[in-house]
């Protein structure tokens, strides 16, 4: 509450000195001052906030790495020697080599696009299935909400890791894609309940709203109603929750990938690697530390950005 | 009351049913040789065909030979027999051997949480906008953005090996030193977890009339938070560190498996490693049984500690 109230104290001052704020010019104080939207507001929000532009600049900087590995290291990840295994730094191998002599650096660079396109995709996927669900469970409300609403109880109350657990050993084919495809599947199918909750409950409030009322009354359908009028309103809650899903997925695929039953060789991921790592960290610790770090970094990025969005559009928490 | 346990017992029957029928479906039915996709990519001999053959029922065809054999591994389940392992242990026996060893690493995990967690939240909710709070809420935010896979090593290698704090790995039968390590990794996520819920909730009850009444009538301010505040902010708390009991139990195979701690875990980690499809199926299933039912008593502990929910 107390944010809250110097925040509004600083913005009342702000207005007082006037838009460009010099003070000096007494008599813009009855002046209309321009409104702000809620947009505009957290965006002035965020600003001010160090730990959202880290969290965006190690997001740009990791989905630069999956995109362009070649720009961060002109090692390749795959040309790998025994007669390296654990050697020291040398060239562009900064953080010298594993234990199957491939360049520990390397592959922790090219590992980012496993690692982001899993996590991206079932994002959209879960965005996805959870836009659907959430939109019909709250605009007709009634029978289709109570069946959607026990759906998303029970998935919920499913343990993440066991379930992909018995749903991956299920995958028999040894095809890259066909591994990427399905990990994306399950952590979707998993993962998707808690953003169906936010953008029902987001739906909830747009429905009761009077320009959907306006837009009816003019003789607008069901469809278009919920397209053009409700869906706008509940990305943007949507939107930040799939943000933190992003990271969190992340670091699922990276655990399964770990278990050694998500993504497998020759993909480069850094599930695998730090688990390759963990097994020889007494001759050499880089190879775990490196990827670790990787991911750790990745998997915060997405949450703290996530996070800081979030407090900067609710309002209450001002 | 009453009516709410029996709407919510109903509810977690049919969520075995569902769960339960979805591994079975998953593991042992659909397309292809549900014989080979128990071993893996491992050869299968004519004597062992024959002999999981008789076992599982599977000359029987259709869905009804599919219900047949779901049915019997129900049956199997609720009975306490879960079968064998493909190296031949009963996994009854693999599983009491394996509990004694899960639980203690969990008691050390929720006791790491209560204790760090519960103080450091209360002490968060009351000093609200301070260094302090402010450096817990940064700490928390790292432990929940950090993944076990990458805290369970880095930990087992920095504390274990390189600066040898706590002894790096745990052998059979693992005493209270072995398994503090692994305890703290794992206690961790339950900590910042814990320490979140509790500084929100003391700091909104500090707000809450009764508080201003306790106030006013002349209590000192120690006696106000420690016995009016902390009781009822505990009940999120309470309820929180149930369901973590559940999931600690199920939630340990990454710490069990990097920390070489022969519980539940672990025997699952190796199952997955080994390929061995009857082990995993059996534990998974008394796994999903233990998340449900800890589910349902957290439910209803929820309903029983605050009278201000109903479930109608």
């Amino acid at each position: 509450m107390s944010d809250f109230e110097t925040v509004a104290a600083s913005e009342n001052q702000a207005a007082r000195r006037g838009p460009s704020g010099e003070p000096g010019t007494p008599n813009q104080v009855g002046q209309p001052r321009k409104p702000r939207s809620l947009t505009g507001d957290a965006w002035r929000d965020l600003r001010r906030k160090p730990i959202f532009w880290i969290s965006l600049i190690l997001v740009l900087l990791v989905t630069a790495m999956a995109a362009v590995p070649g720009l961060f290291t002109s090692n390749n990840p795959t040309d790998c020697a025994l007669s390296r295994q654990h050697a020291a730094p040398s060239g562009g191998a900064i953080f010298g080599y594993d234990f199957q002599g491939c360049d520990t650096y390397a592959r922790a660079v090219y590992g980012a696009r496993a690692s982001l396109l899993v996590g991206a995709l079932s994002a959209l996927l879960t965005g996805a299935i959870a836009l659907l669900v959430g939109m019909l469970a709250g605009y007709f409300g009634g029978w289709v909400d109570a069946v959607l609403s026990r759906v998303i109880d029970v998935v919920l109350g499913i343990p993440l890791l066991l379930a992909a657990i018995v749903l991956l050993k299920r995958v028999g084919s040894d095809s890259a894609t066909v591994r990427v495809g399905a990990v994306i599947f399950v952590l979707a199918v998993l993962g998707w309940t808690t953003a169906a909750r936010v953008v029902r409950s987001s739906v909830i409030t747009a429905r009761e709203q009077d320009y959907v009322a306006a837009a009816r009354m003019l003789g607008a359908g069901d469809g278009r109603i919920m397209w053009r009028h409700i869906l706008p309103n509940a990305l943007a809650p949507a939107i930040v929750v799939l943000t933190i899903a992003l990271g969190s997925f992340i670091a699922a695929e990276a655990t399964l990938s770990f278990l050694g039953i998500g993504l497998q060789e020759p993909t480069i991921s850094w599930g695998i690697d730090i688990n390759n790592g963990r097994v020889h960290m007494r001759e050499s610790a880089t190879p775990l530390v490196v990827p670790s770090a990787f991911l750790a970094l990745t998997v915060l990025a997405f949450i703290m950005l996530g996070d800081a969005i979030r407090d900067a559009f609710d309002p209450k928490l001002r | 009351m009453f009516r709410f346990i029996v709407r919510r017992l109903l509810q977690m029957v049919l969520a075995f049913f569902g769960t339960t029928l979805i591994v079975y479906a998953l593991m042992f039915a659909g397309q292809g040789d549900p014989i080979q996709a128990l071993a893996g990519e491992r050869p299968v001999t004519a004597a062992q065909r024959a002999y999981l053959t008789e076992k599982y029922h599977l000359d029987a065809t259709g869905v009804g030979g599919f219900f047949y054999r779901y049915f019997d591994y129900i049956s199997n389940l609720l009975r306490g027999d879960l079968g064998e392992s493909l190296t031949g242990r009963s996994i009854g026996d693999i599983l009491a051997a394996a509990w004694p060893v899960t639980i203690k690493l969990a008691l050390i995990a929720i006791a790491v949480a209560v204790i760090f967690g519960v103080t450091a939240g209360v002490l968060a909710g009351i000093r609200r906008g301070s260094i302090f709070d402010n450096a817990t809420l940064l700490l928390t935010l790292l432990v929940l953005g950090i993944p076990t896979i990458v805290l369970a090593p880095l930990a087992q290698y920095f504390l274990g090996v390189k600066w040898q704090v706590f002894p790096p790995t745990a052998g059979a039968d693992p005493g209270f030193g072995a398994l503090l390590l692994p305890g703290i990794v794992l206690g961790s996520l339950s900590l910042a977890t814990a320490l979140r819920l509790t500084r929100t909730s003391v700091a909104e009850n500090l707000r809450a009339d009764y508080v201003r009444t306790a106030r006013s009538k002349g209590l000192p301010s120690r006696r106000v938070v420690s016995v009016h505040v902390l009781r009822n902010s505990l009940i999120p708390v309470i309820t929180f560190l149930g369901v973590e009991v559940g999931n600690l139990m199920s939630g340990a195979i990454i710490t069990e498996g990097v920390f070489n701690i022969p519980g539940v875990g672990f025997n699952l980690f190796r199952g997955i490693r080994t390929e061995d499809g009857p082990l995993v199926v059996g534990i998974v299933s008394v796994l999903v049984v233990v998340y449900l039912v800890a589910n349902l008593v957290v439910d209803i502990l929820y309903a029983v500690l605050d009278p201000r929910i109903r479930y109608e």
